[in-house]
């Protein structure tokens, strides 16, 4: 237990990066991510090698990192949503590229300034691309402290086993919350796997060329199709779901991040009054835990989802499922964090509306 | 006080979670922060209804007075919040933390009355605890600021085992 | 038989697709030249831009990693931090380094990022069909600047190598053309010292080189090469704008 520490969700981040070998990290100042960048620019200086940049813009730190990713480097940059949206040109070139990075998006309140509250917001930009082009994104979704380190580390392997962007999609509540977690040990430079495309100068082999602009359309279509099969193996190989209390459940409710432990919160009350509900939380945003969806709609006829948002995980529900279970909503968008209380009622409230504490038939 | 509290109860084997508050609410308001402790895991860092809530000034008071559990306990700095509660359910501890502060010989130990009273009173955990997370977060600082830390603490510790509040 | 002029050993073995009379290709094997002279070809990494220059890698045989417009220097930065043993450059064209990309390169030059930016200024957007470019100078026409370029009303041709000099990081600017042989040979001298400035690890060099865009001037390569010496240079004057590199690294 005394080997824990308490600490908040953008220094773990920040912290686990480096221990997972992360050597390059540029961004710009915005709330509520600050703290990110400022850990970094203390921890980065301590390792042998490490670069930390404060960068002119978040055009700019998302195009350094893909410099550093270009030279080998594990990279990474941080914002929150309207920094995001101004990364978005680096993140189409990484997955064009084919080049590993991870990024963090603490999620505030949007569209526009919006303001700087946890929101779930920016669900379509991360999971449908966000930038131009036809590529995917990995979006994992942390919901604890421990995860957001443990998932710090799988982002980086992520990264590097397929050559793509990897987004962490956090909001203002999970990297301010400080809980207690063990730190993974730091891993040797010299243990990270070793990259044969990378651009370090062509001494005694043929220059390399990294790029995205393939002008014969037949060429593009055929990287396009390349980059499809890619994105096909990591939906079949990195769905990660979580069920809390879904095997005897006749209504089950789908989250993620702080919206899942507000759920999980109202889950625990109201099975104590005897009603009989689960919940099914994605930590892989996408690929979107089909699986983990069928599994559950093959006894689950309820699903009920909350999100920080109006609703946008919702469509990849209703997708998974194809109608064969009924899906309501409860969202709460704008940066309002409901207590695990209003949850209950409307999970209550939805329960009895549906008839659900009659016993089958 | 809060990150102290929570490194405390981390340190007894607890679960904990620390929410502050950030952004535009950093200073004076109702800045605030949330701190759940249990034996097992926390679901939400946020309170539906705190069954505690130490209260350093009268609008924390206003905004969450109205939250609290029923039967649940506020610690109040009554030097500064001369009134009642409203509600009648609530246990007030009241505390003249500023004024015992001055006795102490800092004003800006306030804070670490309130928590020796808190953590008298609650047993959520151990002035030993309190006092070994406290060591840990102020070990750049001077000997003589842990040393009028830890007296204020016993001070606010001493005021409620007096059954003063 | 004695051998007086060969392909350098860092250009592939492809013809150039530039225009008849582009000063794209000159600069190219400017480029080879000068890795090959000073035996940096093999650690040299660049980064072409978006624009005519972006087949850069399809000539120069060293490593080559594509930026976004006007990107350039931000992602060499990124390569050359995490490998500053190597030597990183950038190629930029006007609308490249002096229009979306103004903040990435003044903010690279002001950190003092030990790379070379090699700045191709021939006023104009030449890929997108001849439009006005932050350099294009005042009458001269353009796509978008129909009748001719006002300061009144599309604003001034940007002095970027100047605003450059005047950062603390910028160490070596200047601005050579190609219009002759005389210049060209100032050129590659310049580059040369450009890279020298980079390897000895001194910080941000730069060179702007004049060059012509015969396609889109809708000129003769000769009236071309005329105007930059009768015209260009008069708004943009052949100088070194800024020299730190004397002395004791």
């Amino acid at each position: 237990m005394t080997d824990k520490v308490l600490m908040r969700g953008t220094h773990v981040i920040a912290e686990t990066a480096i221990r997972a070998g992360c050597r390059f990290y540029a961004g710009y100042p915005i709330t509520p991510q600050n703290e990110l960048a400022e850990y970094m620019s203390g921890a980065m200086l301590k390792t042998d090698e490490g670069t930390f940049i404060q960068a002119e813009s978040e055009i700019a730190a998302v195009n350094m990192v893909i410099g550093a990713s270009m030279a080998g480097a594990r990279a990474m940059t941080s914002s929150s949503s309207p920094g995001i949206s101004l990364k978005q040109e680096g993140i189409s070139f990484l997955a064009a590229q084919e080049l590993p990075a991870v990024i963090v998006n603490a999620m505030r309140g949007g569209p526009g300034l919006g303001n700087i509250a946890p929101t779930q917001g920016d669900y379509f930009q991360a999971t449908r691309g966000g930038g131009h082009g036809d590529y995917r994104t990995i979006v994992l979704a942390p919901a604890k402290g421990q995860e957001l380190a443990d998932l710090t580390i799988k982002a980086f392997d992520y990264a590097d086993h397929y050559r793509s962007p990897v987004i962490i999609l956090i909001d203002g509540m999970m990297g301010q919350m400080m809980e207690p977690v063990l730190l993974p040990e730091p891993l040797q430079l010299s243990d990270l796997p070793f990259k044969d495309w990378i651009l370090d100068g062509a001494r005694r082999r043929p220059s390399r060329i990294i790029r995205s602009l393939i002008l014969d359309p037949a060429l593009e279509e055929e990287h396009n199709w390349k980059l499809y099969r890619k994105y096909e193996n990591i939906s079949r190989e990195l769905q990660i779901a979580e069920t809390y209390q879904t095997d005897d459940a006749r209504l089950v409710v789908v989250a993620y991040g702080t919206a899942a432990r507000i759920a999980k919160g109202a889950i625990k009350r109201v099975r104590e009054i005897g009603l009989k509900v689960g919940l099914l939380r994605p930590l892989t945003l996408w690929p979107f835990p089909v699986k983990a969806m069928e599994e559950a709609s093959r006894f689950v006829k309820e699903f009920l989802v909350y999100e920080m948002s109006t609703g946008q995980m919702v469509e990849d529900i209703r997708l998974a499922l194809k109608h064969r279970s009924e899906v309501h909503f409860h969202g709460r968008p704008g940066g309002i964090v409901s207590t695990p209380d209003e949850i209950a009622k409307i999970i209550t409230s939805l329960y009895y509306r549906r008839g659900l504490e009659e016993e089958p038939g | 006080m809060g990150y102290v509290f929570a490194v405390a109860a981390m340190k007894d084997g607890k679960n904990v979670t620390y929410l502050p508050s950030y952004g535009a609410e950093m200073r004076g308001g109702t800045a605030n922060c949330t701190v759940a402790v249990s034996d097992d895991e926390i679901f939400s860092p946020v309170a539906s209804t705190p069954d505690y809530a130490v209260i350093m000034n009268k609008p924390s008071l206003a905004k969450y007075e109205n939250m609290m559990k029923s039967g649940g306990m506020l610690f109040i700095n009554s030097s500064i919040i001369p009134q009642g509660l409203f509600r009648s359910d609530l246990a007030a501890v009241r505390i003249p933390a500023n004024d015992i502060a001055r006795e102490v010989g800092s004003d800006r130990v306030v804070n670490m009355i309130m928590l020796g009273a808190f953590t008298e009173k609650t047993r959520l955990t151990s002035l030993e605890s309190i006092i070994s997370s406290l060591q840990e977060n102020v070990k750049a600082k001077s000997a003589s600021v842990m040393k009028l830390n830890k007296k204020a603490l016993y001070r606010g510790a001493e005021y409620v085992s007096r059954g003063n509040e | 038989m004695k051998q007086i002029f060969q392909r350098p050993k860092y250009l592939k073995k492809t013809p150039f697709h530039y225009c008849p009379g582009c000063g794209h290709s000159i600069i190219h094997r400017l480029i080879a030249e000068v890795l090959e002279e000073l035996d940096i070809g093999d650690i040299a990494v660049g980064v072409p831009p978006a624009g005519c220059a972006v087949l850069a890698y399809d000539y120069l045989d060293v490593d080559m990693g594509e930026a976004a417009h006007g990107r350039s220097p931000a992602v060499a930065t990124g390569i050359k931090r995490t490998l500053p043993d190597r030597i990183v450059f950038s190629y930029q064209g006007d609308g490249d380094i002096a229009a979306i990309g103004t903040a990435e390169t003044i903010h690279s030059a002001n950190r003092g990022e030990n790379i070379t930016v090699i700045f191709v200024n021939n006023g104009c957007y030449g890929m997108t069909g001849g439009q006005m470019a932050p350099t294009t100078i005042l009458e001269q026409e353009t796509t978008t600047t129909p009748g001719g370029r006002s300061a009144a009303h599309h604003g001034h041709p940007i002095d970027l190598s100047e605003m450059i000099a005047i950062t603390h990081g910028s160490v070596y600017i200047e601005r050579t053309s190609v219009h002759s042989v005389k210049h060209i040979l100032g050129t590659k001298k310049a580059l040369k010292k450009a890279f020298n400035c980079q390897m000895e690890g001194r910080g941000f060099s730069m060179v702007e080189i004049l060059s012509p865009c015969p396609t889109n001037w809708k000129l003769s390569p000769i009236d071309s090469f005329r105007r930059i010496e009768k015209e260009i240079t008069k708004a943009y004057p052949l100088k070194v704008i800024k020299d730190l590199t004397i002395g004791e690294k």
